[in-house]
């Protein structure tokens, strides 16, 4: 395995490669003429209109629901209420953690924003008309807002529909080797601490939740057009909940505007809807809007941390210690493998080569909404990076050490893998220092010190922030990793046509990644049937092998994988038809892309598309084979994939006003063997920007009465173009030794790298200062308190 | 009520409520689903339709106030089968991923590049300030409409594809 390394332009997007490289999408010639399907597009004859009642408040007992006048608005269909939905034992739903979550609220509502009620009308107008006409009588509950005390004796609790339960405990979790751990610290020359929050954040997908939801009753057969990132637990999900056979669900996930993992969880609106299908026998349109989707749906991080470090005084980093309060808000609805309920937190000890590692998690119930895995946080690895570059970075300023020099010093060594963290994971592959001196080469990094220190001397705040990260991206294999029961293994199936065109099925779900792009190139690659003619079909169960959709950046480690082996399998079949075509024996057959020819005779040649007309041909094949030339196959990863990547950002802060500018972000990304240039930079990009928004400026605040003071737009600040620099990116290549191709994800790379890297960067400078360190988000306000000696979390 | 106005260059007539909004309006009673609707604040531009050639966020404007005017749309960038420059910009450029806020974001794009058509990038953002894409992280965006700039002087964009 060797690695290689590129600094990337976008010159020469346009070449039509007959296999891995930059190519154009396919999927822009829809999408630039307004001709995408999202879910608000899809209008079924006779289709009518859902809209949700809300809470108001955190936490209130309900005493009743009045829906008469709402039922009598003469363009309401149906009106649907927590007590109605009892009565069909739909009023509560299994969450993707084992726990069980409200469709409408029948005892209690546990936050601000939570479904209570439902209304069906001809209109989407009437339908938020008739929501105004309900009553609702609530008997106002203390609220548990902070994590913080949620435990303390006396704290109202929040889940009495719970049998027994008597204190807002979710779970406790724990990895590593805490006595071995403490053994290092207590003779470690040099320990660092520090407190950090990671702040709640939303993944705000442009387009929110929603569906159409379409039962007929004279065939009991279920469509749900769905913005769903994985329609086959959807499928599953929606037949164990509404009590529908599974055949007789077809899930359909159109174009998807966006999801970061905000389109995982099965939501009570979706299930409202299939109850209002149901009971109407209409079509029913459910679409969130803003305020809706930035309050009820899954949520991200919430993580308030302790971490340590310990060291030798020159430089050796021997453990890390971390603890974990965790707000899962009122409802565990965490979507992560269930051997794991902390995610994959337990990556912590990052690219580093330690002695000792310990971490214990706990977790609590608030009066907030649920979630906590999402925004593209590779099951809660941003958390565990920000951590312990945060720590790598408090460490280095302890010691007087340069960021790089003292990560260099630290790293998991090439000739280390596969390596065995303290906390069990089996890096895959690496070369850190190859990427880390990219990137200090790319940024500059020698002048940018010396640029800092000129700067610093005329009074100015410049810093330079590094961060590295490594990331854990593919799910399962299926013994390891399951979401409700389902292991975590996608299919794929391949059809040659008779003209040597194909068709890919993949159970992966493209959200915006352009996977019939890079899908057609990966079958492209192994067939040599150019990507232009393969057509990819995701986001329909019915037509699509099962799978768990793609989320954690498991695409291409997984379905990936799968579409090459399914390629490569069809292959095999093809060799076989063209050595009855050649009447040669498969020995004497060599492949060449696109072609099979006969060894020494390469004149003798069947091209893919002459072997796929012969597959369906009139003629005697030989006996191995039926015809046809298809294949199916379902892949179980061996392990995850381990990408990674090192990061500088270099900020100015304006002393008056306390505001940050990133002036640069320079990214070196390593995601193994690539597929396509141009998409990895897309996404590699869109993470750098999610790192400034949520290092700067996002943030899900509440008040004490546990009120969403981010409930708009207007309030939950996402970068526009104004706030982000132009993006500096860069690569090196180290291939996954056990991903047919070397292939690993990317997708959420930049969302977990870059974030301590922009911290890092503003605390850097505001060392003069005095300041070690300051919680996101990085408000103006919140870096002049620092600046005046007072930063303060979050909360 | 009813509501008369050009969309797309077509007169059109229809009865409305009088609340209803023209991103609405174009939506679900005309069909056009190109625009796309993001946010209740006008935050984030995924609504942008030219009101005479102005553009606005449709989420804001009600149909009823678009009586008497001149509506285009995205669906209305392509003429006679050939793409615009900003479309063909998007797509060489990699200027959109879930292309969700792409059409809002290209009608920005067009009217702005109309007044000036020579922006440097630090004009490229603000035009584009208004609205928000979360998959891009905005730099191809420039670069796309940056393209569409370059290839509109030299006259090439009608010949791809």
């Amino acid at each position: 395995m060797t690695t290689t390394e590129r600094v990337t332009t976008f010159d020469d997007n346009d070449q039509q490669p007959t296999g891995y490289g930059r190519m154009l999408r396919k999927e822009d010639q829809r999408f630039v003429r307004g001709k995408g399907t999202f879910c608000d597009d899809v209008q079924l004859p006779g289709m009518l209109y859902m809209a949700i009642l809300r809470s108001p408040v955190a936490h209130a007992r309900i005493v009743a629901v009045d829906t008469m006048a709402a039922e009598a608005h003469p363009k309401v269909k149906a009106v649907l209420t927590g007590a109605m939905l009892a009565e069909r034992k739909l009023a509560w739903m299994p969450t993707l953690a084992n726990d069980v979550q409200a469709v409408l609220a029948t005892d209690k509502v546990r936050y601000q924003g939570q479904e209570v009620a439902a209304v069906v009308a001809e209109d989407r107008y009437s339908a938020r008309d008739a929501l105004e006409l309900i009553e609702v009588d609530y008997e106002m509950l203390d609220p548990v807002v902070w994590a913080r005390t949620a435990l303390e004796p006396g704290a109202p609790v929040v889940r009495d529909d719970l049998e027994g339960k008597a204190d807002n405990h979710c779970f406790d979790w724990e990895t590593g080797d805490e006595a071995a751990t403490a053994v290092v610290f207590a003779s470690a020359d040099v320990t660092v601490s520090e407190d950090m929050v990671y702040p709640r954040v939303h993944p705000a997908p442009m387009e929110t939740c929603g569906c159409v939801a379409d039962f007929r009753s004279f065939d009991e057969t279920l469509t749900v057009w769905c913005t769903t990132q994985a329609p086959h637990a959807h499928r599953t999900l929606y037949s164990l909940v509404a009590k529908v056979p599974e055949h007789k669900i077809r899930v359909i996930a159109p174009d998807i505007g966006g999801g970061f993992g905000n389109k995982v969880p099965i939501y009570p609106g979706y299930i409202c809807a299939i109850v209002a299908s149901l009971m109407t026998g209409k079509p029913v349109k459910w679409m969130e809007d803003r305020y809706e989707n930035l309050v009820s749906t899954a949520f991200a991080r919430d993580y308030i941390m302790r971490g340590e470090i310990a060291a030798t005084s020159d430089g050796r980093i021997l453990a890390v210690r971390a603890h974990v309060l965790a707000d899962h808000g009122a409802f565990n609805g965490v979507a992560t493998p269930s051997k794991y309920p902390a995610g994959f937190f337990g990556v912590f000890t990052g690219s580093y080569d330690l002695e000792a590692a310990y971490c214990k998690v706990t977790a609590v119930y608030t009066n907030k909404a649920p979630g906590g895995v999402a925004y593209s946080c590779s099951f809660r690895i941003t958390e565990a990076v920000y951590l312990v570059e945060r720590l790598v970075a408090c460490l280095a300023d302890r010691l007087g050490m340069d960021p790089v020099e003292l990560r260099t010093k630290n790293f998991i060594r090439p000739e280390q893998f596969p390596y065995t963290s303290k906390t069990g994971w089996v890096y895959d592959s690496g070369d850190y220092a190859t990427a880390m001196r990219l990137a200090t080469e790319l940024a500059g990094y020698a002048e940018l010190r010396a640029d800092q220190a000129e700067r610093r001397a005329r009074g100015e705040l410049m810093g330079v922030g590094v961060s590295f990260f490594t990331e854990a991206v593919g799910a399962g294999p299926r013994r390891d990793m399951d979401i409700f029961g389902l292991g975590m293994v996608d299919g794929c199936e391949l059809q040659v046509h008779p003209t040597g065109t194909a068709i890919l099925r993949v159970s992966c779900m493209s959200q915006g990644q352009g996977h019939e792009t890079t899908f057609a190139q990966i079958v492209a690659e192994e067939l040599g049937i150019p990507p232009a003619d393969i057509h990819v079909v995701n986001g329909d169960t019915d037509n699509t092998p099962f799978g768990l959709g793609t989320y954690g950046s498991r695409s291409t480690p997984v379905s990936g994988a799968s579409a090459v082996l399914v390629a490569r399998s069809v292959r095999e079949k093809a060799k076989i038809v063209a050595s009855g075509m050649l009447e040669v024996s498969l020995h004497d057959l060599e492949w060449e892309k696109g072609a099979f020819t006969v060894r020494g005779a390469p004149f003798r040649r069947v091209s893919i598309q002459e072997i796929a007309m012969a597959a369906h041909g009139p003629g005697d094949l030989p006996p191995e084979v039926e015809g046809g030339l298809e294949a199916q196959i379902c892949y179980n990863p061996e392990n995850l994939t381990y990408p990674f990547g090192a990061y500088i950002c270099v900020v100015d802060i304006d002393p008056a006003t306390a505001q940050v500018t990133v002036r640069r972000l320079v990214a070196v990304d390593d995601c193994g063997t690539r597929i396509n240039d141009m998409i990895i930079e897309g996404q590699v990009h869109r993470g750098l920007t999610d790192g400034v928004g949520m290092a700067l400026m996002e943030i899900l605040a509440f008040d004490d009465q546990g009120n969403c003071l981010g409930s708009s737009l207007m309030d939950y600040l996402l970068p526009t173009a104004l706030e982000v620099p132009t993006w500096e990116t860069g690569f090196t290549v180290t291939p996954s030794p056990h991903h047919p191709i070397g292939a690993k994800g990317i997708g959420e790379s930049a969302t977990v790298g870059s974030p301590a890297a922009i911290v890092n960067a503003v605390v850097d400078a505001l060392r003069p200062l005095g300041v070690h360190h300051v919680d996101m988000p990085l408000t103006p306000s919140r870096v002049w308190d620092a600046m005046r000696g007072k930063p303060s979390p979050p909360y | 009520m009813q509501v008369s106005m050009s969309v797309n260059g077509e007169e059109v007539t229809e009865e409305i409520e009088g609340r209803l909004l023209l991103v609405h309006f174009l939506r679900d009673q005309l069909g056009l689903t190109g625009t796309h609707w993001g946010c209740d604040t006008s935050n984030c531009g995924t609504c942008v339709v030219w009101m005479d050639r102005e553009p606005v966020k449709s989420c804001t404007v009600l149909a009823a106030m678009a009586g008497g005017h001149d509506i285009r749309t995205v669906e209305d960038l392509e003429q006679d089968g050939f793409l615009d420059p900003v479309q063909l910009g998007f797509m060489q450029c990699h200027g959109l991923q879930c292309g969700f806020c792409t059409p809002g974001m290209m009608m920005t794009a067009r009217a702005f590049l109309d007044r000036n058509p020579d922006p440097t990038d630090h004009e490229i953002r603000e035009a584009i300030s208004g609205q928000v894409c979360r998959c891009t992280g905005y730099t191809t965006i420039v670069r796309s409409i940056r393209w569409a700039a370059m290839h509109e002087a030299a006259g090439a964009g009608k010949d791809a594809p």
